[in-house]
C-alpha cells in the first residue's frame, strides 16, 4: 500500500478507537445529531415526494381549463361557448364539464359531485371513491342517500367502488351520470361548471389562453402549467417553512456541538500532549480529529436518512403529515412511491453537516496547537 | 424570495463560507504584518500556531464554496418549475440581473479556491513555510471576492419571486439575439470547431514541453484557461447539439438534468478540475527557485501537469464521442 493512504489508514483507525473510548459521550452526540437529520430529511424527502405526487396526478389533467368569472366568482358558463373556442385555431377538443361539492353533514366531509359520459353508469346509480366508501361504510349494492338542492334526499345505488391505485385522486369523488348532477344541484341545462380544452400542441397554450380571454373577456382560462407551478410553490414553502421553524433546534445542535468540541477533558488533553511528544505534528491532529468528525458526521448523516426514509415512505411521514399535506376529513389513504436523489441528499448535507463542521473548527485548532508539556502538566 | 430548501441550503452555506474566510482572512493579515521566521519570540511562535487555523478554516470553505457552485446550478435548474417560460437553470438564472453574475462570480472564485489550495498544498512540503507571503495575499484577493461573491447571490435569491416571466432556454440563446449568452450561441460552429480543436492540440503540445524540457509552464496555464474559456463557448456553440440532439438547442444547463443522463457533471466537473490543476501549474512556478522546495515543486508540477491533460483528454474523448455517434450530423 502506498505510504500516504497508509498514513491515512492508521490515523482512521486511531481515530475510531479514541471514539470508541469515549462511548457515552460520542454516543450521546451522535444520537442528538442523527435525531437532526432525521427531522429535516423526513421534511425534504416528504415534500419531494408530494411535488412528484402532484406532478403525476396533473399528468392527465386537461392543458387548460376555462371558468366563467361573474362580479368575481365562480360562475356556471353556458354550455354553447364551447363552441366558439373549438373554432380557435389550434385547439383540438373542448369538453364542458359539470361537477360540484357536496357537504355531507352526517359525516362531516366535503365529496366532489361529477358527472361522467361514461354509459356504463345507470341513472339513479353513483360509482365512489375509497374514501367515500370508507367513511359512510357502504359497499357496492347498497343505497347512499344524498340531499338535494331543495333539501330533499335523493337515493342513489352504489354502482362501483372506484380502485384503490387511483385513491389519491378519487378518494373524496362521486361519480353520476349528467342528468342526476343538473337535478341535484338545479343546474339547468345549457350550463357548464367549466370546458376542459385541449390543444394539438402544448407550446400554443398560452396564445389560445390570450385568444379566449381577448374573445370572452369575463373568463379565466387556467393553464395545467400554472397549477403545477402553484402547487410547488406551495409544497416548497412549506417545507422552506418548516425548515425555518427547525432552523431553531438545528441552532442548538450547533451549540450542543461545540460545547462538546471545546470542553476536552483533561483525559484527552494528555492524549494529545503525548501524541505530540512522541513526534505527531499538529497537522496530524488535526487530521486525527477531522477524521474523528467526519466518522461522527457520517454516521449521524446515514443514520438519519435511513430513519427518515422508513418514516416517509413506510410510515407515510406520521410525525408531520399534518402540517404540510393540509387539513381534512376524508384523507386518503396512501403510500407515497420512494424517490430519492442526489439533489436532496446534497440540500441534507449543507443543512446538517456543514454547520456542524463549521463549529467544530476552531476548538479543533485550540486543541491540536495545544503545547505538549502545558498539556501533559494540566 | 421562495423558501425553497435548496436556497436556505445555499444561503447558509455562503453565510458560512464568508464567515470562514472573514476570519481567515483577518488571522491571514495579522501574519503577513508580524511574520519573522528568523524570530523565536512568542508572537511568532502564536502565528505559527496559527497558520494552521487559517489554512484549517481556508480549506474547509474552499471546499464548501466549490460543492456550492453544483448545488447552485442544480437548485437554479430546480426552480424553472416556477416561472413562466423558464425550461432549465438558463430561464431561472435570467430571472433576475443577478443570476449570471453569481454564477460567474461562483466559478471564478471556484478556480481560486482551487489554486489556493495548490498553494497551500505546495507550501506544507516545504519545512520553512517557504509560500507564506503568496499565499495569504492571494486569501486577501480572494476574501472580497468571496464576500462579494455572497452579496450577488443574496440579492439573487432574495429577489426571486414565483411566476416572473422569464424567456425560457430555447429563445436565450437562440439565433439573432443580444447579450452575452446569445453571442456564444452566434458562435457559428465553422469558426468555433477549428478554434477548439487547435487549442486542445496546443495544450496538449504545451503539455509534453513542460513534462519533457520543464519549460513554458506559465504558458501551458494561459493555454489552460483558455481552453475551458473555448470548451465551454465550443460546448454551447455546437457539442451541445450533438448531446441533445436537436440543431438549435444551445443551452449548457440541460446537459445536468436527468433527461441526458447528468451528463453534464462529468463535462463540467473535467473541464473545471483540469483548469484549476493547470493554472496551479503555472502558479507555482516562480517558487521553484526556492531551496526548500527545489525537489517537491517540480515533482508537484508535473503531477499537476499531468491531470491537467489527463482531464482535458477525458472532457474531449467525452464530446468527441459523442460527436461521432450523434445521428445529428451538421
Amino acid at each position: 500500500m502506498r505510504p500516504p493512504v497508509q498514513r491515512y489508514r492508521n490515523i482512521l483507525d486511531f481515530a475510531l478507537s479514541s471514539l470508541l473510548r469515549r462511548k457515552g459521550r460520542n454516543l450521546a452526540l451522535i444520537c442528538v445529531y442523527t435525531l437532526v437529520v432525521f427531522v429535516l430529511a423526513s421534511l425534504v424527502f416528504f415534500v419531494q415526494a408530494l411535488k412528484r405526487e402532484a406532478r403525476e396526478l396533473l399528468v392527465h389533467a386537461p392543458d387548460m381549463v376555462v371558468q366563467r368569472m361573474v362580479a368575481g366568482r365562480h360562475d356556471p358558463m353556458p354550455a354553447a361557448q364551447a363552441e366558439a373556442i373549438r373554432a380557435i385555431r389550434g385547439v383540438e377538443e373542448v369538453q364542458p364539464r359539470l361537477w360540484g361539492y357536496y357537504y355531507d353533514p352526517v359525516y362531516g366531509g366535503n365529496l366532489t359531485l361529477m358527472a361522467t359520459s361514461d354509459t356504463a353508469l345507470a341513472a339513479d346509480s353513483v360509482w365512489i371513491g375509497q374514501g367515500v366508501a370508507r367513511t359512510m361504510r357502504v359497499q357496492e349494492g347498497d343505497m347512499i342517500s344524498l340531499r338535494g338542492y331543495a333539501g330533499l334526499p335523493t337515493l342513489f345505488t352504489v354502482q362501483k367502488v372506484l380502485p384503490e391505485a387511483s385513491e389519491l385522486v378519487s378518494s373524496d369523488l362521486i361519480l353520476m351520470s349528467p342528468r342526476d348532477v343538473r337535478s341535484l344541484f338545479n343546474l339547468p341545462e345549457g350550463l357548464a361548471t367549466d370546458l376542459a380544452v385541449t390543444a394539438g400542441n402544448p407550446r400554443e397554450l398560452p396564445t389560445i389562453a390570450a385568444k379566449i380571454v381577448e374573445r370572452f373577456p369575463d373568463t379565466r382560462p387556467i393553464l395545467k402549467s400554472e397549477i403545477l407551478r402553484t402547487y410547488e410553490a406551495i409544497f416548497d414553502w412549506r417545507g422552506g417553512l418548516m425548515v425555518v421553524v427547525f432552523a431553531s433546534a438545528v441552532l442548538s445542535f450547533i451549540i450542543f456541538a461545540w460545547d462538546k468540541a471545546t470542553g476536552l477533558s483533561a483525559e484527552e488533553r494528555k492524549e494529545i500532549g503525548i501524541l505530540k511528544s512522541i513526534g505527531w505534528e499538529s497537522a496530524d491532529v488535526l487530521l486525527l480529529k477531522f477524521w474523528e468528525g467526519a466518522v461522527v458526521s457520517l454516521t449521524a448523516f446515514l443514520g438519519g436518512v435511513l430513519l427518515a426514509y422508513a418514516h416517509v415512505f413506510f410510515f407515510s411521514a406520521t410525525l408531520f403529515e399534518h402540517a404540510l399535506k393540509g387539513w381534512s376529513v376524508l384523507f386518503p389513504r396512501y403510500r407515497l412511491v420512494p424517490a430519492l436523489d442526489g439533489y436532496q441528499l446534497t440540500v441534507l448535507f449543507f443543512l446538517t453537516v456543514l454547520p456542524y463542521t463549521a463549529a467544530t473548527l476552531v476548538p479543533i485548532w485550540r486543541a491540536a496547537t495545544v503545547d505538549p508539556d502545558a498539556a501533559m502538566r494540566s | 424570495m421562495i423558501q425553497h430548501p435548496g436556497i436556505l441550503a445555499l444561503l447558509l452555506a455562503s453565510g458560512l463560507v464568508s464567515l470562514l474566510l472573514a476570519a481567515a482572512g483577518w488571522q491571514g493579515f495579522r501574519i503577513l504584518r508580524g511574520w519573522n521566521l528568523q524570530s523565536g519570540s512568542d508572537a511568532q511562535l502564536d502565528l505559527e500556531r496559527r497558520t494552521y487555523l487559517v489554512s484549517t478554516l481556508v480549506a474547509n470553505a474552499l471546499v464548501i464554496q466549490i460543492l456550492s457552485l453544483f448545488l447552485f446550478i442544480f437548485t437554479a435548474d430546480s426552480l424553472h418549475t416556477q416561472f413562466v417560460g423558464a425550461m432549465c437553470a438558463a430561464g431561472s438564472l435570467a430571472a433576475n440581473p443577478f443570476g449570471y453574475p453569481t454564477l460567474l462570480a461562483k466559478l471564478a472564485t471556484c478556480l481560486l479556491a482551487g489554486v489556493w489550495l495548490i498553494l497551500h498544498r505546495a507550501d506544507t512540503q516545504g519545512r520553512d513555510y517557504p509560500l507564506i507571503r503568496p499565499k495569504y495575499a492571494l486569501l486577501l484577493v480572494l476574501v472580497p471576492l468571496v464576500l462579494a461573491e455572497t452579496w450577488l447571490q443574496w440579492r439573487y435569491l432574495s429577489g426571486l419571486k414565483a411566476d416572473v416571466l422569464t424567456s425560457c432556454c430555447g429563445s436565450l440563446f437562440g439565433q439573432g439575439r443580444q447579450g452575452l449568452a446569445a453571442e456564444l450561441a452566434g458562435l457559428p460552429p465553422r469558426i468555433m470547431q477549428p478554434v477548439f480543436w487547435i487549442t486542445f492540440g496546443a495544450l496538449m503540445a504545451a503539455g509534453a514541453l513542460l513534462l519533457r524540457a520543464r519549460r513554458g509552464a506559465v504558458a501551458f496555464s494561459l493555454l489552460s484557461l483558455a481552453f475551458l474559456l473555448v470548451s465551454v463557448a465550443s460546448l454551447i456553440s455546437f457539442f451541445c447539439l450533438y448531446i441533445y440532439e436537436l440543431p438549435t438547442h444551445h443551452c449548457p444547463f440541460c446537459l445536468l438534468q436527468r433527461e441526458y443522463g447528468f451528463v453534464g457533471y462529468p463535462i463540467y466537473g473535467t473541464l473545471l478540475g483540469g483548469a484549476i490543476a493547470g493554472l496551479g501549474v503555472g502558479v507555482l512556478s516562480p517558487f521553484r527557485a526556492r531551496k526548500s522546495l527545489a525537489e517537491a515543486l517540480p515533482r508537484m508540477q508535473a503531477r499537476l501537469a499531468w491531470s491537467a491533460l489527463i482531464l482535458a483528454g477525458i472532457f474531449t474523448l467525452m464530446v468527441g464521442i459523442w460527436m461521432i455517434l450523434s445521428p445529428l450530423k451538421l
